[in-house]
């Protein structure tokens, strides 16, 4: 390569570092939806690069379920003290008040429920006019198509046969009261390309995504904790064993899977990726659902 | 992807990805050429896919699919659920894959005419575009719309894959047939490279392997091409154009600027020019989060502080006082129609150009182009999918490049200020083309070959080799240095000093003198004032035809007009053109004349002898004052250098 060029990683990071500024520069209420997982720790690390002094001029925002595993919560609380970070967390407590769970309603509406509804009462209740997401087009048939600015009505829906369309790096920001603008700074990247970074630039990350022993239900190809699940939801030819495994996704304790794995070190994780069989969404319950379920579930307002 | 059994340190993996660039194409094609199979082909042979994706895919292409039960990438690849069941692509779709070598980012667009606003879309960030289609069809309508987006987005690299080849009995004569149509085709279009690759994506002959089946194919597979094109010379490290997105202030000691250099390079040290307010200042820092840098270059995202306090905002740009762009508030552009509602004369449209944002209004339609045969016809206004040449006026003044040289600030989007919806993309026109046809000019050429090209009779023919390959070659930028002054102020002395020096330290620079021309390329001129404006004309050409071999070009003439120069100075390109003026006076050339010349046109025998029987207008902005009375040829060779050095010109 010769001097004057920057590697993937490097054009990446700029791209990314690019659209926030751009963010902060026209809208007057950004938030960043910071999900704990990997994808969120290189968004907000990318976005403390935007600022000089790392400050980030917006809050972070957690639409909480409530089922989310101890180790996420103990490590968001510590990380977001750490770099000095704003937390806006959110839940929406009438439903979880109603009882509203994966077991007895099913993935699809639970995570209406407690994400999408939650998210939009969020957004609503911060005033919020342009929200930051990590997600990224590789994880999914529908993220593919999906704009670096994606525009929502203001019922938060996405409508993918009309998109903005997005030309250049001029990103078109206009909407009126009530309407928001999604904002995907990670849209290029990959998973490895976000391992790489988080290796590269040394981001911490829940211990979740190291392998270790933990005490799983083996259904089918998935891996299943029974953290907090207990084991009554088992099925009768089912039982709790000990695996030495990790996760590749973070999401709520019974729809997150986690995958076989030896690798508890970084370098580790990233060699199994290099060689990985898998997308990393199988271990997402959710997907599974239904053909198109994310597209669905994106058009009635979730990231 | 490595797909190697023994675990790789991963200290070198990420140095190989530290190496690894990034290439973002673009595939296009008519509905049906198999593009989608094409992709599903690149991602599978390349080991991208993962077990589960390949597993639904394979799902799906039982329940849905149009391969008979086999696989169907295209499913891979129509993400929405309406197009998978329409069975048509509508919205451009993003894929990624690497190897060891490059990082690929895919925008797959969608074939219809309908759609064209999608493959403008996709078009607008790539480096290279495939346009695919079907060797039993042979070129159709379709690519040749493609191919002409392409070219208008000035995409630099067009690679022509003609598919299944299976169905043509692998046959040379279709291949050959089918290229030198195109040839002839793309004359037309203004692309740098064109590439033809015969495959078949359905059975992965020269997609990832090398075909068996055509053996009379003496190329590399389309991966290995992807793996080995030369991108760099896409990005223009000469302008130095630096669109601020925000001022900062982080605390009361800390002011600074960030941004994304669009161009150039940026240095601590440097002078630049704020536009539009044209104030200068330094800069004094380069500053990201991992430390002060000591040059930046696009793409990078840096904050800068400067020496002065001065007033910049975002929508100013930062630029080299003596290579600016264009600041105006009418601009001539190509604008792609992308709305519903039709263009409207009579509206107020936002345009953002940059990181500035304005009101704009386009007062007038010059004529639109037939898509399909690349006919320009008048017409009263553009809709959906239309593409036409506009002019535009906007309500602040913006500094803008044309688009074929430079991307980022030549491009701008305009948006509809109700619906908020962007309903045209836009590529802002080099200006002097049209406007110059009119004058004509008796003795020149230019305006006779000007209007040739106007008719379409001459054409420039693109080169294979960039820019910047040559210029990394040979370690140097191309660059006219003019120099300027009396007749004995030291002109050819001067030249040929620092001709030598330069050769002497690697580069390769050469001389145009005077003298020398009119011995040549000029020996039917002679000094009537048209004659040596065509002089000038014709070495600010030949110094141009040098610079396209990325040499250093210094050129010895009295040129003893501003408008001369500045013609020349046209000719060549601002970025390009070093005035450099020897500031001898009168006295001082007359008194080291060895020859008599000034004796002699004093006494009448010279007609029209500059300094003594015609005028010398000295230049009002030189890159570079010599007093050449007062200093000695090695200092005057020293400063020459030290000002190509400074400009970048010498990069070693
Ligand atoms: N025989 C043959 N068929 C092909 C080839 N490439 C694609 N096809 C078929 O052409 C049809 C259209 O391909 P598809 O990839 O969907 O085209 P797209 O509309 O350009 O994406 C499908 O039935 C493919 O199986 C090829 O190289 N040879």
């Amino acid at each position: 390569m010769s001097r004057y060029s920057l590697s993937h990683l490097g054009q990446l990071e700029a791209e990314s570092i690019h659209i926030i500024r751009e963010v902060v520069a026209e809208f007057d209420h950004p938030v960043m939806l910071y999900s704990v997982g990997k994808d969120s720790s290189v968004m907000v690390r990318l976005a403390q690069k935007a600022f000089p002094s790392g400050r980030m001029p917006f809050p972070l925002l957690h639409v909480d379920t409530g089922y989310k595993f101890q180790e996420m919560y103990d490590f968001r609380d510590r990380f977001v003290a750490e770099i000095g970070a704003e937390l806006d967390v959110y839940r929406n407590e009438e439903a979880i008040a109603g009882g509203a769970n994966p077991f007895d309603l099913g993935t699809q509406r639970c995570c209406g429920l407690l994400k999408t509804q939650a998210l939009l009462q969020a957004l609503r209740r911060g005033n919020y006019d342009a929200a930051f997401g990590g997600a990224r087009r590789d994880e999914e048939k529908s993220r593919a198509k999906e704009r670096v600015y994606s525009f929502r009505d203001r019922f938060g829906q996405w409508d993918p046969k009309n998109q903005r369309p997005e030309l250049w790096s001029l990103y078109n920001g206009h909407h009126s009261a009530g309407e928001n603008i999604r904002v995907f700074p990670l849209s290029n990247w990959t998973e490895l390309d976000v391992w790489l970074y988080i290796y590269q630039e040394q981001i911490p990350i829940v211990p979740m995504y190291y392998a270790r022993e933990r005490d799983v239900i083996v259904r089918g190809e998935q891996l299943i904790p029974v953290e907090r699940a207990g084991t009554s939801r088992l099925a009768p030819d089912e039982k709790v064993e000990r695996v030495m495994c990790r996760f590749r996704t973070l999401g709520c304790i019974p729809c997150t899977g986690a995958v076989r794995s030896e690798a508890v070190t970084m370098e580790q994780i990233i060699e199994e990726l290099m060689v990985a069989r898998h997308s990393e969404r199988i271990t997402r319950v959710i997907d599974h659902d239904r053909d198109g379920s994310m597209e669905l579930k994106k058009r009635e307002g979730y990231f | 992807m490595s797909q190697a059994g023994a675990p790789s340190p991963v200290g070198g993996l990420l140095e190989r990805h530290e190496r690894s660039d990034l290439l973002r194409l673009l595939t296009c094609g008519s509905v049906d050429d198999g593009k989608s199979t094409l992709i599903g082909r690149l991602l599978h042979d390349s080991k991208t896919l993962y077990e589960d994706h390949l597993a639904s895919l394979e799902a799906d292409s039982r329940r849905v699919g149009s391969a008979g039960g086999a696989i169907d990438f295209s499913l891979l690849l129509d993400g929405l659920k309406a197009e998978r069941e329409q069975g048509i692509t509508i919205d451009v779709a993003y894929r990624y894959f690497s190897t060891p070598r490059r990082k690929f980012i895919i925008a797959d667009c969608p074939g219809h005419e309908q759609y064209t606003r999608n493959m403008v879309t996709g078009a607008s960030t790539a480096n290279l575009a495939i346009v695919l289609l079907d060797a039993r069809a042979g070129i159709l309508q379709q690519t040749r719309r493609h191919s002409f987006i392409a070219s208008l987005l000035d995409i630099g690299h067009i690679v022509v894959a003609i598919n299944k080849m299976d169905l043509c009995d692998w046959s040379q004569e279709v291949f050959d047939r089918i290229r030198r149509e195109f040839v002839e085709f793309a004359t037309r279009l203004e692309v740098r490279s064109i590439h033809f690759i015969p495959i078949s994506a359905l059975r992965g002959d020269n997609v990832v392997e090398p075909s068996a089946n055509m053996p009379w194919y003496r190329g590399v597979p389309l991966l290995d091409y992807l793996e080995t094109v030369h991108i760099a010379s896409d990005r223009n490290l000469i302008d130095l154009r630096f669109p601020v997105q925000l001022a900062m202030r982080q605390d009361a000691s800390f002011r600074g600027f960030a941004g994304t250099l669009a161009s150039g390079i940026l240095r601590p040290g440097a002078e630049v020019m704020v536009l539009p307010s044209r104030q200068r200042t330094r800069i004094r820092s380069v500053v990201t989060w991992d430390g002060e840098q000591d040059e930046a270059f696009p793409p990078m995202a840096v904050t800068v502080t400067t020496t002065e306090e001065i007033d910049i905002g975002r929508g100013d740009m930062l630029v080299h006082p003596r290579n600016l762009p264009r600041v105006g508030q009418e601009l001539d552009a190509i604008l792609v129609w992308m709305s519903e509602s039709p263009l409207d004369l009579q509206r107020t449209y936002r345009i953002k150009h940059t990181t500035r944002e304005a009101h704009a209004e386009v007062t007038e339609l010059r004529y639109r182009f037939d898509v399909n045969t690349l006919h320009r016809e008048p017409a009263e206004g553009l809709s959906l999918n239309e593409i036409g040449q506009a002019r535009i006026v906007v309500s602040r003044p913006l500094a803008y490049d044309p688009y074929r040289r430079n991307r980022a600030t030549g491009s701008f989007i305009l948006i509809d200020p109700v619906s908020n919806g962007t309903v045209a993309a836009g590529m802002i026109l080099d200006r002097r083309g049209d406007d110059d046809q009119d004058e004509a000019d008796e003795v020149s050429g230019s305006a006779r070959s000007a209007q040739a090209v106007a008719r379409g009779i001459l054409r420039a023919h693109p080169s294979r080799v960039a820019p910047a390959e040559r210029s990394e070659r040979l370690g140097q930028e191309p660059a006219t240095v003019w120099l300027t002054g009396l007749p004995k102020s030291g002109k050819s002395t001067l030249a040929y000093a620092l001709e030598r020096r330069l050769f002497d330290a690697g580069y390769l620079a050469h001389v145009l003198d005077g003298e020398n021309l009119r011995l040549g390329i000029s020996d039917n001129l002679g000094f009537a004032a048209l004659e040596r404006t065509e002089n000038v004309r014709r070495a600010a050409h030949v110094a141009k035809l040098a610079s396209g071999a990325a040499l250093i070009t210094i050129v010895a003439l009295v040129s003893p007009e501003e408008t001369g120069r500045a013609a020349a100075r046209a000719i060549i390109g601002a970025e390009r053109f070093l005035e450099v003026h020897l500031s001898a006076p009168v006295e001082a050339c007359e008194a080291r004349d060895d020859e008599g010349l000034y004796r002699r046109a004093r006494a009448g025998e010279i007609d029209r002898f500059t300094g003594v029987s015609a005028p010398y207008e000295a230049p009002r902005a030189p890159a570079l004052v010599l007093p050449t009375h007062e200093i000695t040829v090695d200092e005057a060779v020293n400063r020459l250098v030290g000002l190509l050095a400074a400009r970048g010109i010498l990069r070693r």
